[in-house]
């Protein structure tokens, strides 16, 4: 078992309940896709089981192992093994792709080790074969914020397929590409989970791509999972009835397709502090 | 396009191409560093020297308990005044001495720039005049005129007053004539083309707007006034800084820290009175 | 015709400034007038004729300054060594700075921030001068004793200015490395430190062009530099020395101005 989540139930601080009463497990190898409407409790779902997030109610047992009984360092460990893609990048705009996409094996590296790839990157041709297969290659060198929103959201994908977790993650990783390129994203992350062997759960907004890649379809709304089945299984009245609409368009990638939510913009969220500080002088 | 229709550039840059970079100024660094070191004579072990280590011990060994005796009292308390003392009348003479030159040196005051007409040349050189005295009166820092005013006029609070005026009549010049000319100039240039005189369209036209942002300038400068007081006062020009000095030098570490304490009180309660009388104004 | 419609607020603003700005006012006025009466200084004297004439006599023995090849070779020296002693200080502030920082900004929790805090406000409140005569002490006359000072009290500084930064800065792509399993001072240094760099960088810069400044100003106490230079020759009352050094100062400043504003121009889009 690569997850199990026994009626795993949380409520944030602010009183606001994310999820109830959520039973899941995958095995390891295994691939699906959690779609629903915004605000089904996907994001929280994924930040749970990347060990982010404690559950109020219910059990959560990971990678053989359950996470918040173990101590800090174990936790460290463990967490290594799980990789999220984040629908924003958290990327500083400064750092250059190379380093971003290395970011991945910090848990696996000495401090001694990061601090020197700071100064030269310890593993080029690492970093460079991974975004070839985000056909990326050629901005390797490049600082982050001269990438666009969607060069930056496959670099967030590049860092977590070179950190090669045992459960792979993603959350929404594909909302700011157009359709070609969304469809051979997740190729590479499907590719990845067949190769390694890794659990892929993903949530994705678009339908279409959910069913085309995954053999396993969750579906959530309102914290709860309202069905969890075969893409085969997946009636065109399942989905209708997930996100509510009668007759109108399902959402598919480059169709209602989610804003980039990313990181503020240099200089603008940052609250700088006045350079010209009033000083005595 | 994937990477297989591009075999003639997998070779490419295997190496980071800032690297060369990255080398060169690191080496650049070092290069400096030690030069730089042997020049401000950086000899971190001096701080371990035994003479040093008792010298600065018994020093700081003094500092506890504070020196509470009534006649050090009586000279701190003295002292204290003649600091406040000194950093009010510097800048009472310094906003006197700012605010005829802001008043020069503001475009927005100037005749001459509405229009055509007589004397265009004479008050931009005048402007300009003005500028390069303000800037050569804030170049040199008050210490420095404290330490040569000293000389001059003696042991006393009388540098330290002048010093004051000069340096920061200069500081307060320059920000003076900014506000005034980036308040809203509309009134005081209906009252220039209508033909009053510069000091009338100063007052009724530029002051009302720009008056507290003046004012809230001025004592945000009171406030480092006090500070630059007890700072001159190292070099002769009386108050607090004096009495340190004193002390320092008869290595009387008990005097030291309480006039410190009384330093550090006096620092918080001008910012208090500072923020309070800039709240009022605002 | 419109008749105008005199309200209360309005004839209240007519009536004039508001008195709790009458009472403050008067209150600075009396303020100064009782400075002025303490320090009872004799103006009288000042203007007098004969220290006026005294005055003039001092001013000129200024000019012409000292010219001479060795002595602009001993000036020239003393301003390089008071360049290296605001550089050293500075550097050693951003060191020392960057290290309190950490906890200033809550970084090792509450006990260690408030810790942080305290000795970062002591640092900064003491000037540098007294900073100065402090470690003649400890460390002896010279410019030592002005690296020293400069990096205790720049420290005090630059460790605010860097929790600020630090505490605006957006903790997602630490917290994004953390729960990847990164240890503390990987995650701190790949996700939160490139966020702050162009913002310390541009203080760093912007402080150590007040530290020459005050870096000329430390050897008033013993420290080495310009400032040594001007104390002694001012104690031997040789004024047209004192005055090359003056001067030296002057340039030293300005050139500074002048480079640094240029500098910044150039590294604006870096830092935009």
């Amino acid at each position: 078992m690569t997850f199990q989540l026994e009626r795993v139930g949380l409520v944030h601080p602010n009183g606001h309940r994310a999820l109830q009463g959520v039973t899941l497990m995958a095995a390891a190898g295994e691939r699906m896709a959690v779609i629903g409407p915004s605000g089904a409790g996907k994001t929280t779902l994924l930040r749970l089981l990347a060990c982010g997030l404690q559950p109020t109610e219910g059990r959560v047992g990971t990678l053989g192992a359950s996470p918040w009984q173990m101590s800090a360092r174990a936790l460290r460990q463990h967490r290594a093994r799980i990789g999220m893609v984040h629908q924003a990048p958290p990327i500083p705009p400064r750092l250059r792709v190379v380093t971003a996409v290395l970011a991945g094996r910090l848990g696996a590296w000495s401090t001694g080790r990061a601090l020197r790839s700071l100064l030269y990157p310890s593993d080029i041709q690492g970093a460079r074969d991974v975004l070839a297969r985000l056909d990326l290659a050629d901005r390797l060198f490049d600082r982050c914020d001269r990438l666009s929103g969607g060069q930056l959201q496959r670099v967030g994908i590049a860092r977590v397929l070179y950190q090669a977790p045992a459960l792979l993650l993603a959350d929404e990783p594909v909302s700011a590409l157009d359709p070609t390129l969304a469809d051979e994203a997740v190729r590479a992350l499907v590719a990845q989970s067949e190769a390694s062997g890794a659990t892929l759960v993903a949530s994705l907004h678009a339908v279409d791509l959910a069913l085309k890649w995954f053999p396993r379809i969750v579906g959530m709304r309102a914290g709860a999972v309202v069905f969890d089945a075969p893409a085969s299984e997946v009636t065109r009245a399942m989905l209708h009835e997930l996100y509510a609409t009668e007759g109108s368009v399902l959402p598919t990638q480059g169709h209602d397709g989610v804003a980039l939510p990313g990181l503020p913009a240099p200089g603008s969220g940052l609250n700088v502090v006045p350079l010209v500080r009033p000083g005595c002088r | 396009m994937s990477a297989a229709l591009r075999p003639a550039l997998l070779d490419e840059a295997q190496h980071d191409p800032q690297a060369k970079a990255r080398l060169g100024a690191l080496l650049l660094a070092l290069v400096v560093l030690w030069p730089l070191a042997q020049l401000a004579e950086f000899r971190p072990w001096l701080l371990f020297d035994g003479a040093n280590l008792k010298v600065m011990g018994n020093f700081l060994a003094g500092f506890l308990p504070p020196a509470t005796n009534a006649e050090f009292l009586g000279l701190l308390l003295k002292a204290t005044l003649e600091t406040l003392a000194m950093a009010t009348a510097g800048i009472a003479l310094a906003f006197v001495l700012a605010l005829p030159l802001a008043f020069v040196m503001t475009q927005s005051l100037s005749v001459s720039r509405i229009g055509p007409g007589p004397g265009r040349w004479r008050s931009l050189a005048a402007r300009a005049a003005v500028r390069a005295l303000l800037t050569l009166l804030r170049a040199i820092p008050e210490v420095v005129w404290a330490l040569v005013l000293v000389r001059a006029l003696g042991l006393g609070p009388a540098a330290g007053v002048l010093a004051l005026a000069i340096t920061y009549g200069g500081m307060l010049g320059k920000v003076y004539a900014e506000i005034l000319e980036s308040s809203d100039t509309r009134p005081a240039r209906a009252l220039l083309e209508a033909g009053s005189g510069r000091i009338a369209a100063l007052c009724y036209g530029l002051l009302p707007a720009a008056a507290q942002e003046l004012a809230s300038y001025t004592v945000y400068r009171w406030e480092c006034a006090v500070r630059a007081s007890v700072v001159m006062g190292f070099v002769g020009a009386g108050g607090l800084g004096q009495l340190m000095d004193q002390s320092m030098k008869m290595l009387n570490g008990g005097e030291a820290s309480s006039i410190l304490l009384m330093f550090l009180a006096l620092v918080l309660l001008a910012d208090a009175l500072s923020a309070g009388l800039r709240k009022l104004l605002a | 015709m419109i008749e105008a419609h005199v309200s209360a607020t309005d004839r209240a603003q007519a009536a004039g400034p508001c008195l709790t700005c009458m009472a403050a006012m008067a209150l600075i006025v009396v303020a100064v007038v009782a400075s002025f009466a303490y320090l009872g200084i004799d103006y009288r004297a000042l203007v007098a004729g004969d220290s006026l004439r005294l005055m003039l006599k001092f001013i000129k023995e200024f000019f012409p300054p000292d010219m001479s090849g060795a002595f602009l070779a001993k000036t020239a020296w003393a301003a390089l060594q008071t360049l290296a002693v605001s550089a050293l200080g500075t550097l050693l502030a951003v060191v020392a700075g960057a290290a309190l920082a950490l906890p200033a900004a809550g970084r090792l929790g509450t006990a260690a921030r408030q810790g942080a805090r305290l000795v970062l406000n002591l640092l900064r409140s003491v000037p540098e001068l007294v900073w100065a005569a402090l470690m003649v002490l400890a460390a002896g006359l010279g410019p030592f004793a002005g690296v020293l000072a400069l990096a205790l009290h720049t420290s005090g500084v630059f460790g605010r200015l860097f929790a600020e930064a630090l505490e605006n800065a957006p903790r997602e792509p630490e917290r994004a490395l953390h729960d990847a399993g990164s240890g503390a001072i990987a995650a701190f240094v790949y996700g939160s430190l490139p966020l702050v760099m162009p913002q310390w960088l541009a203080y760093t810069l912007y402080r150590w062009e007040m530290n020459i400044r005050m870096a000329a100003v430390l050897g008033f106490v013993g420290a080495g530099g310009l400032g040594q230079m001007l104390y002694f020759h001012l104690s031997l009352f040789q004024q047209a020395q004192a005055s090359t050094v003056l001067g030296a100062m002057c340039v030293l400043v300005v050139l500074v101005d002048a480079l640094s504003s240029r500098w910044r121009r150039g590294l604006a889009p870096a830092y935009a």
